[in-house]
């Protein structure tokens, strides 16, 4: 047990490293965020409701969270990098655990960008929102992650992704836009909870398969 | 390609170990195909404990993707192939380097010193980078060394934890003549206290080496 | 006769589902009851059938999923695409046959109250997905295990997205409509259930049929090979 979380920080750390070396995904997800937030303010048109600002918060995430995962497996693909992983003794699923922790980082940097502009451009968040942004990265993260994988084998690639992944985001996007408008959050929050738990389990079971040759 | 979908019978040479020898690598039949392309197609062969199994042949013959089943990287799609050696005790070294470029060699070799749990990480790698001619470029990132130096990079990786089974394809391409004499003498070193499985377009440098030889068509 | 029937299960299901079918038309349009809704009504006898058909066939892919990732079972990749396939088949025949129902009446061709058919719509999205996983991606075990993994998320979403559109019809719409309508007099339920039997036979030739189709032609292929 001792032996998996040290395979997974040392795992973890690696791309955290690499990031803050190559410094190539976080400023653009970063960026595609507050840009994304600006177009949304030229999409909606007067009388729109706050609710409706809101729910396309939840859209801005998602999103941004898709530019992020897009590049999660980039390394590892391109120039094999993932044999070096396979060899290495450690569990299959400690090398996607060890990612989404990376990739969860950057959600979160990204968001802590993303929700003061929101705040700034819109209107403010309550504590709901927040507890739902953290719930919903949990879940989006672990899915986004596997499902990153699956696509890094196919020959379309960057391609599949969004396409993998929007279905099974409908309903973070309903519990996290649920969470921010409901007077009652709790139900959403709790839905948010039963998605994170059913699909981490899920994806940190399956990863092993998605990986082997 | 080049001889896909034509058969490829592999036979193993002259053994020279003594019979007493386990069996590390065991293949019967083995055969592996990329969607539907057939790469590789009824080998058999056998590795003893402490054996040395040349494989040679063209390029696009199969001798990557053999040399991948033979570290345990991709499985057979026919046919059985035994690997009785667990997955810590394989050291691979292929086309790719397998470095992180952005980080630096000392770095690289430490990941993977903790991955493979090596004793003594720090003095082990110290130890390798010296031996390989790299220790003045220990902290350069990878992704600046020529191409000579990551080959000689890859294989302080594949060596670092002190393997039984070493998978090695064309361990010498890319490296000058210096790289190649250290690497000739760390397979002479390494030669009693292991298993060997290498491909290679110049076999007279290993052939004094190997104890079974697999020829590719 | 049982001999027949093992030699030929194929074209054996092919006379049961005719039979079937034309049993439920039969019951259809001649023994249930017309409803306050009119012919519109009986759109249902095949929309819910097709629907749980869908269901079906998914929870089928799911199950060969997991016995080719568990068991290794060589067929399992093959049976569990056809039955995702068929699933999306009939998954695209319930959108259609809910649409219908929908601009018959209440005159527009998409309703967003309708639980079953929003549900319907995401899995569908899913498992389009699905086939673009598994044609962009060469045939192999690698392919199968991606598809298997992914057919069994498939499954894990059916509760949560069904879930998910429940909790979201508070905050979008204030009233649901349930399309299945009040509860079935026993002659409704009758041809709901020759219906359904009818929808399920269907499915399960077509599966039958195409796995067929596809094993001959991965004979052939083999057979060309061994040749060349």
């Amino acid at each position: 047990m001792r032996r998996y979380a040290a395979d997974v920080a040392v795992l973890a750390r690696k791309d955290l490293t690499l990031e803050l070396r190559a410094r190539d995904t976080l400023p653009a997800m970063l960026l595609f965020v507050v840009s994304t937030l600006v177009v949304f303010h030229f999409a909606l048109p007067k009388h729109s409701s706050d609710l409706a600002a809101k729910g396309l918060l939840w859209v801005a995430i998602v999103f941004t969270a898709l530019v992020g995962l897009t590049r999660a497996f980039v390394a590892e693909r391109e120039q094999r990098l993932i044999d070096g992983l396979l060899l290495a003794p450690c569990d299959r699923s400690a090398i996607w655990l060890g990612k989404c922790a990376a990739v969860l980082a950057f959600l979160g940097v990204a968001e802590l960008v993303a929700l003061p502009a929101y705040a700034a451009f819109f209107s403010g968040i309550g504590w709901s929102t927040i507890v739902a942004v953290v719930l919903a990265d949990i879940g989006i993260v672990a899915v986004g992650t596997l499902l990153a994988a699956v696509a890094a084998v196919s020959r379309t690639r960057e391609l599949l992704l969004p396409v993998l992944f929007l279905p099974l985001a409908i309903p973070v996007i309903v519990g996290g836009v649920g969470a921010s408008v409901a007077e009652s959050p709790g139900r959403y929050l709790g839905f948010l909870c039963l998605y994170d738990v059913v699909f981490a389990i899920i994806s940190w079971a399956s990863f092993e398969y998605v990986v082997t040759e | 390609m080049q001889g896909h979908g034509r058969e490829r019978h592999g036979r193993a040479g002259q053994a020279s170990d003594p019979p007493t020898e386990p069996v590390l690598i065991s293949a019967r039949g083995v055969g592996k195909r990329y969607g539907d392309t057939r790469v590789l197609e009824s080998i058999d062969f056998e590795v003893d404990a402490r054996g040395f199994m040349l494989v040679t042949g063209p390029n696009g013959s199969g001798k990557t993707t053999l040399l991948r089943l033979c570290a345990g990287l991709a499985t057979p799609t026919a046919g059985e192939l035994d690997l009785r050696t667990p997955r810590e005790s394989i050291g691979y070294a292929g086309h790719e380097p397998l470095v992180y470029r952005e980080l630096t060699a000392i770095e690289n070799l430490d990941l993977y010193g903790r991955l493979y749990r090596v004793p003594e990480r720090r003095e082990r790698i110290g130890m390798l980078l010296e031996r390989f001619g790299l220790w003045h470029a220990r902290n350069q990132r990878a992704g600046s060394f020529s191409r000579g130096m990551q080959q000689r990079l890859s294989l302080c990786r594949a060596l670092l934890h002190e393997p039984e089974l070493l998978v090695l394809d064309e361990p010498y391409s890319g490296l000058d003549d210096a790289g190649a004499e250290l690497l000739d003498r760390e397979l002479a070193a390494l030669r009693p206290h292991a298993t060997f499985v290498v491909a290679t377009h110049d076999p007279d440098r290993v052939l004094p080496l190997a104890t079974t030889r697999l020829g590719f068509a | 006769m049982s001999t027949w029937l093992r030699n030929n299960p194929v074209t054996a299901l092919a006379v049961l589902t005719a039979a079937l079918l034309t049993a439920s038309i039969a019951l259809i349009f001649f023994y249930a009851p017309v409803d306050a809704d009119g012919l519109n009504q009986k759109i249902f006898y095949f929309h819910v059938p097709i629907a749980l058909t869908s269901y079906a066939c998914f929870g089928w892919g799911a199950l060969k999923a997991f016995m080719h990732l568990w068991k290794r079972t060589p067929t399992a990749d093959l049976e569990s695409y056809v039955a995702i396939h068929q699933g999306v088949i009939f998954g695209a025949l319930t959108l259609v046959t809910g649409s219908i129902w929908a601009k018959v009446r209440w005159g527009t061709w998409w309703t967003w109250s309708d639980e079953q058919l929003v549900l319907f719509l995401v899995l569908f999205l899913f498992y389009c997905a699905y086939f673009m996983l598994r044609f962009s991606v060469d045939p192999g075990p690698q392919r199968a295990n991606l598809c298997a993994v992914y057919a069994l998320f498939g499954v894990v979403l059916i509760p949560i997205s069904f879930l998910a559109i429940r909790l979201a019809n508070s905050y979008i719409h204030p009233t649901v409509f349930r399309s299945s309508g009040p509860a079935m007099a026993t002659s409704q339920f009758a041809t709901f259930c020759v219906a359904w039997a009818a929808m399920l036979s269907l499915a399960y030739f077509l599966y039958r049929f195409e796995l067929a189709g596809k094993r001959l032609d991965a004979n052939l292929k083999e057979l060309r090979e061994l040749l060349a």
